[in-house]
């Protein structure tokens, strides 16, 4: 694949990277609050004019040929490892540039009416532009570790947002568990990344030369067993970053930062980074059957628990990470099945829906007067129409409505997919997960939404309220399954692309069980609620709602495993047990000196006895010996 | 008389000043027992020489007087000095260099 030169790649991420600069150096001085989202605002805002540009640009191209790339200096060069860093935008990275920019963009007008009055506003928009500067450095960046830069950046942005309340101990608690979690996954990253230069010298996936042009020029000349280890290891990085089992637990605690983050980072974007770099390493991942298997298993497990976990919670935020969780998971399975350009589409179109959930929510919370919990709220359609509509039409996408919806779309896709790729039990599992993500949305919704009021609630204005509302409305009907990701040219086509009967007949039956769902829901949650308090309060039922509200006892287990022992080391670590044990030297030399010293007592009769006595002694074994 | 019993002499001698040295407290007495210690080694020399001939011996035995009576005079002004510091010759209250 032959790249064209841009220059304007350069702007997309120095913008951002200006923006906070000038906030986080300047904010706190100038205290012009105006000044301060102007700048933020802008500094995404024209990155997002320029994404378009681009791919303008890049879609009038041949269509073999379709990438742009800027080469801004030579980062490392030792010996045979040279990486440049070069920025690259294929069809890919344009479908994530323009999710980031324009949904990022949209977050950040939102953030102005959902942040104001602040102490620290300046602070909370430099940390948002540094998020956007690191995502765009991980979409970008065409060789791996570039990508991995942006990597370490969206997760040091995660930690500063999910914390930026931090005079609440318990936020800072979930900035740091969501760190720690990732370094997890991060290490699987970089060991995969040191397979993947053993076995091919480079570290760039795309372009000539590159990772996936080396193997699909010769699929049979390297060792099968470093490229199933390579991918295995890059999935546990996308595991952590994109909140799978077993590292999902840091996803539902990072709702503790503000709304606007977990709208932007926690649901549209950053977690959606392992999904597009397995995307990005697909042809690695094609040709690493094991792997791709187990991102398959892991997709569907994490998928279905974290539904069953959705079903049980009450807190309005907790609801929808733990169904940004599930619907990662459905991503996962397109990716283990093949089908990347579908999982790429379901990541975009959950973008759009997600990001609208999470802002409506936010409305909700700022109207409750941050009141989290569902079962306080009530009643709230009312008083807020256009929270509601964000909910019904992000819900219905959420629940995949049939056809009027952009989650129908895409998920279908993905069932569908799983279904031709030859593994019909992960269909049922697939439909058993689509099933319980109707049921806890509209449980959601019906719960805060309908039945009595019991808070006052004010509606939230101004532009920076209902502008991204509204075009996010928009983009989760059927309207945003239709910008279909050009991506013929990057990903391969998949096992069910031809479609077919079978086709059809699934559609009609995710359809029907997407209203089924809806319907239970309503039946359970609407009115009176006898049916459900009925089923809690039985013996099984109080015990499956207590274990998934506690996320099937994942945090209890690593607090077990991991975090107690830890914490029982470190205090005996505390005394410095080997400092002492070294230290023992110098003390028995300490002591020998005290014994010897106490001999010399300045008595010179001492010492001409002991000079005699040595000198009888010293004789005799002479003469005796 | 038989060498044994010279060396014998000589070696009680050298056990009387070896003893004064470490039992008496009185620095005078001690450079006394110092003299005689000396002595019984030039005692133990020149009956040596006696029985195996030669002159090394009384040579060695008349640089042991010159440095004895160096050693008094050096030891005496010492002791003097000494006396001066403390009014006392008492060994055991000389003791400043205590480790």
């Amino acid at each position: 694949m032959h790249a064209e030169h841009s220059s304007l790649l350069f702007l997309l991420i120095a913008l951002p990277a200006l923006g906070a600069l000038f906030n986080g150096l300047t904010g706190r001085k100038l205290k012009n609050d105006k000044l301060v989202h102007t700048v933020a605002i802008a500094a995404v805002a024209i990155p997002a004019v320029i994404a378009w540009v681009l791919f303008f640009q890049l879609a009038g191209m041949d269509h073999h040929n379709r990438a742009l790339e800027q080469t801004l200096f030579n980062w490392i060069h030792v010996g045979s490892f040279q990486i440049d860093f070069t920025l690259w935008l294929d069809p890919l990275s344009a479908v994530m540039l323009l999710i980031i920019t324009n949904i990022g963009a949209l977050i950040h007008l939102y953030s102005v009416g959902y942040m104001k009055g602040d102490a620290s506003y300046y602070r909370f928009f430099s940390y948002l532009n540094l998020f956007i500067f690191a995502m765009l450095c991980l979409v970008l960046g065409k060789n791996l570790l570039v990508l991995f830069l942006g990597w370490e950046g969206v997760g040091l942005a995660s930690y500063l947002l999910i914390g930026f309340w931090f005079e609440d101990r318990e936020n800072a608690v979930a900035g740091k568990k969501a760190f720690i979690v990732n370094r997890v996954g991060d290490f699987g990253f970089a060991l995969g990344m040191m397979a993947l230069f053993v076995v091919f010298g480079t570290l760039s996936p795309a372009g000539d030369g590159g990772i996936n042009a080396q193997l699909a020029a010769n699929p049979n000349g390297f060792d099968t067993n470093w490229i199933e280890a390579a991918a295995i290891l890059l999935f546990i990085g996308a595991c952590g970053k994109s909140a799978q089992i077993p590292l999902y637990i840091w996803l539902p605690d990072a709702m503790a930062g503000p709304t606007p983050v977990s709208a932007l980072i926690h649901a549209a974007t950053m977690v959606t980074a392992g999904v597009y770099m397995i995307a990005r390493m697909n042809v690695l991942f094609f040709h690493a059957e094991f792997a791709s298997s187990i991102v398959l298993m892991v997709g569907a497990a994490t998928a279905l628990l974290a539904a069953t976990i959705g079903l049980v919670q009450n807190d309005i935020k907790k609801v929808l990470a733990y169904s940004t969780v599930s619907q990662l998971g459905f991503m996962f399975v397109a990716m283990g099945a093949g089908a990347y350009a579908i999982g790429v589409f379901h990541l975009m179109t959950h973008a759009f829906f997600k990001a609208l959930l999470f802002l409506a929510s936010g409305a909700v919370i700022v109207a409750c007067h941050h009141e989290q919990n569902i079962f306080k709220m009530g009643g709230l359609w009312k008083k807020l129409p256009l929270a509601y509509a964000s909910f019904i039409v992000g819900g219905a996408a959420l629940a995949a409505l049939p056809l009027v919806t952009a989650g129908f779309y895409s998920k279908d896709e993905i069932l569908w997919e799983a279904f031709a790729s030859g593994h019909q039990y992960l269909l049922y599992a697939g439909l058993v997960g689509a099933f319980m993500t109707s049921l806890y949305t509209f449980r959601l919704i019906f719960i805060a939404f309908h039945g009595e009021a019991k808070t006052e609630a004010h509606a939230g204005h101004g532009i920076s309220h209902w502008l991204p509302l509204s075009v996010l409305i928009v983009l989760s009907t059927f309207i945003g399954a239709w910008i279909h990701p050009p991506l013929a040219g990057v990903l391969p086509e998949s096992a069910g692309h031809a479609g077919g009967e079978a086709k059809h007949s699934l559609e009609i039956a995710s359809g029907a069980i997407a209203l089924a769902g809806i319907l239970l829901a309503a039946l359970l949650f609407l009115g009176k609620r006898r049916l459900v308090t009925a089923i809690a309060n039985s013996g099984p039922g109080r015990f499956l709602s207590a274990w998934w509200f506690a996320a099937w006892g994942f945090d209890w287990v690593y607090d077990v495993l991991f975090v107690k022992p830890y914490l029982a080391i470190s205090r005996i670590l505390r005394g410095d047990p080997l400092d002492h044990t070294i230290g023992l030297i110098p003390r028995l030399v300490k002591a020998g000196n005290g014994l010897m010293s106490r001999t010399e007592t300045g008595q010179l009769r001492w010492y001409a006895a002991s000079i005699a006595a040595g000198a009888v002694l010293v004789l005799g074994a002479i003469v005796l010996v | 008389m038989p060498l044994e019993h010279l060396l014998l002499f000589s070696f009680v001698l050298f056990s009387l000043g070896c003893a004064g040295v470490v039992l008496r407290k009185n620095l005078l007495v001690m450079l006394m027992s110092v003299e005689l210690m000396l002595n019984a080694v030039n005692l133990a020399f020149v009956g040596v020489a006696r029985m195996i001939g030669g002159h090394d011996a009384h040579i060695m035995v008349m640089m042991i007087y010159v440095v004895a009576a160096v050693e008094v005079a050096i030891g005496m002004a010492i002791v003097v000095n000494m006396f001066r510091q403390k009014d006392t010759i008492d060994v055991n209250s000389f003791d400043a260099m205590r480790g």
